[in-house]
């Protein structure tokens, strides 16, 4: 990998780091709409994935997506804005947090339903395999999805049909409050592959290097019309489920361990040591993205909300009320 | 060549729908090979191949999900439940997908997808013989078709598929008219006449949110759907007999429902009956009767009546089903009940 793409896929784990750090923040010390699920900890899963897809490839993503809209290149300034409810945001304020999505970079949409957009990537797959592009559909989800039958039918419909799609099974290891060894016998959510006759494949979700590398396998298998490939990426959420859940499942020590390997910081160390950064290019990033959050911050509040018969307009396609 | 049966128009649209548009493939369980449980889709394997026409597990969450994400990234699904109760497996991507993405995301995305669904009891018990319509009725974001005859069903699904929205089709199984893969079919169809009108080769369009006035009258409305349509228009013939001209309405399509065809009948009739094939409480005939109570109350001489399954599931006895369901002869008794002035004498017809 070298320097500028390392830079790179630093500077998105870095936006997606402090988008989220703000949007905690402005949740503390504002009355903002709604709620959220915050992806501190899981960034080098949605980069290292993205890194590997264009504008023209799908992915579909969870109730916890800001992560994975920042990854496929959505714009910032209206996911934030969608955050704020809207009409500049990504979603015209329709949506918010759990629906955020980006057609025009094939970001089709969080979800607040577990494992439903598991088969919708299928059916994005199914898509590029009638139209031959060589484009792929990548299936973001959690540990918890693993347990919905939405998701065995939707593996397995893409198995049988070779169709190019990942899924990507975010092991943060807790759904919601419990954890998934309460939930099911497997240590590895990726053995659950050998039923389906796909490969399994385990990373350490922490390393960006890591992940991309994986990644890069299971999309080039894709591309080529070898089938779906499961790629299970064993990370964890430093934040509560939702908002401000107090976490009382689990212990300090814990969350302490994992944020030793920050994924962050442990690219941070890689881009000095390996692939020849210094300190002030790196700082050089971290300030541009302070400002690219600070500036959708600003977009945000300065625009206007949602007019009343807004509502309206969405409902069904080719109307205008 | 004229299609006189409902599987024959349906397929022929299918064919003229994929001939035109390469993006409309066909997605469900048993289609491709085996050409479909009430044979809709045969032949369909050899005219347009595997990846057009494709079997699929018994995964109606994995179907419909997969047409909802194909929809999204821009093909044309139509996809067939075997039964519309299979539908029940699917809800979330029906309800809560298809039916809302673009709403939740801010109209960035059109979801043209259509879901075939064979409806009505024919002695299959509680779990194969429901009308789920007003299941998806009540779910903003989808629209809802129920052709009766071979004419509407081919200009219907050509409408459905064109459209840019998630569009539920649902076909009765008692008017295909078609052969099971074991002989003929169950079917009403046989004595339907020139009510079951044929559908012509080539391409019209039936558009969605139009009524059809299958019967004009001048004494009493009738709006019905799929089968009940054809037991009220017996019913209307019944009644003719007794000087009583029933006027009777098919919506079409549910969703959009055209109320100013509806409401308009009954200005002119000043009386109402809904019969439809689905449970009362809640139910297709509950929703027109409450837009026609708030639309024209004044216009109206007499009582709405509802004439439904009562709120239980299918039995399957057969004496006990036909007990259930609407019939001729019920459909006859409501009439007969709101042409009866308060006192129980039938007053005659023209009333208004």
């Amino acid at each position: 990998m070298d320097k500028a793409t390392a830079l790179g896929l630093y500077r998105k784990m870095v936006e997606i780091r402090r988008f989220e750090e703000t949007l905690y923040y402005l949740f503390s010390t504002r009355d903002m709409p709604g709620s959220m699920h915050q992806y501190n900890g899981e960034e080098a899963v949605a980069v290292g994935v993205c890194a590997h897809l264009s504008p023209t490839d799908y992915i579909t993503s969870t109730h916890r997506g800001h992560g994975h809209c920042i990854a496929k290149g959505a714009d910032i300034r209206a996911v934030m804005a969608e955050m704020f409810a809207k009409s500049t945001g990504c979603c015209r304020g329709m949506g918010g947090s759990m629906h955020i999505a980006d057609f025009s970079v094939g970001m089709l949409g969080a979800n607040g339903i577990v494992a439903a957009g598991i088969p919708i990537a299928v059916g994005a797959g199914l898509t590029c395999q009638v139209q031959a592009k060589g484009r792929v559909s990548v299936a973001f989800f959690g540990d918890g999805a693993a347990n919905e039958g939405a998701f065995h039918e939707a593996v397995n419909l893409a198995a049988v049909w070779r169709l190019p799609v990942v899924f990507v099974c975010e092991n943060n290891v807790y759904g919601f409050s419990t954890h998934y060894r309460r939930t099911m016998l497997l240590e590895d959510i990726a053995d659950r592959s050998a039923a389906y006759g796909i490969p399994g494949v385990v990373v350490d979700g922490m390393d960006l290097r890591i992940v991309h590398a994986a990644a890069g396998e299971a999309v080039q298998r894709a591309r080529e019309g070898e089938g779906p490939t499961l790629l299970e990426c064993k990370t964890y959420r430093y934040m509560g489920h939702s908002r401000f859940e107090p976490s009382s499942y689990r212990t300090r020590e814990e969350l302490e361990e994992w944020k030793k390997r920050d994924p962050i910081v442990l690219f941070r160390s890689v881009l000095l040591a390996e692939a020849g950064a210094s300190e002030a290019e790196i700082a050089q990033v971290e300030r541009t993205v302070d400002q690219v959050i600070e500036e959708a911050v600003r977009f945000a509040e300065q625009s206007p909300d949602p007019s009343p018969g807004d509502w309206r307009r969405y409902i069904f396609a080719g109307e205008t009320p | 060549m004229e299609l006189r049966t409902i599987v024959q128009a349906l397929r022929q649209s299918l064919v003229e729908e994929m001939d035109r548009d390469s993006s409309v493939i066909l997605l469900g369980e048993d289609i491709a090979v085996f050409g479909g449980a009430y044979r809709v889709t045969e032949g369909l394997l050899a005219r347009y191949g595997a990846s057009r026409v494709r079997d699929t597990p018994i995964s109606e969450v994995g179907i419909v999900g997969a047409g909802v994400g194909a929809a999204m990234t821009g093909l044309r699904p139509v996809l067939e439940i075997q039964f519309n109760d299979f539908l029940a497996c699917a809800m979330d991507q029906v309800c809560n997908q298809a039916a809302k993405m673009r709403f939740m995301m801010g109209g960035q995305v059109k979801v043209p997808l259509v879901i075939r669904a064979p409806v009505g009891a024919t002695g299959r018990a509680a779990q194969h013989s429901q009308s789920l319509e007003a299941w998806f009725m009540h779910t903003p974001g989808l629209k809802v078709v129920f052709p009766c005859t071979p004419y509407d069903a081919k200009g219907l699904l050509a409408s459905a598929i064109r459209d840019d929205n998630p569009v539920m089709f649902f076909e009765h199984k008692l008017l295909y008219g078609g052969s099971s893969p074991g002989g003929k079919a169950k079917t009403a169809v046989d004595g339907l006449g020139e009510a079951f009108r044929a559908a012509p080769e080539g391409e019209y369009l039936v558009p969605l949110g139009v009524a059809d006035i299958k019967r004009a009258g001048r004494d009493v409305t009738i709006v019905a759907t799929g089968l009940t349509l054809h037991k009220s228009l017996g019913a209307a013939d019944i009644l003719t007999r007794e000087g009583i001209e029933a006027e009777v309405i098919d919506p079409r399509t549910l969703v959009p429902l055209d109320r100013e065809t509806i409401l308009a009948s009954v200005r002119r009739t000043g009386r109402l009956v809904v019969a439809s094939e689905d449970q009362l409480t809640c139910g297709v005939a509950s929703e027109i009767s409450a837009i026609v109570a708030e639309e024209a109350l004044w216009y109206l001489d007499a009582p709405i009546r509802r004439v439904s399954v009562p709120d239980t599931p299918i039995p399957f006895a057969p004496g006990l089903e036909r007990a259930v369901l609407p019939q001729t002869q019920t459909i006859v008794d409501a009439v007969r009940s709101v042409m009866a002035g308060p006192d129980g004498r039938t007053p005659g017809g023209g009333m208004s």
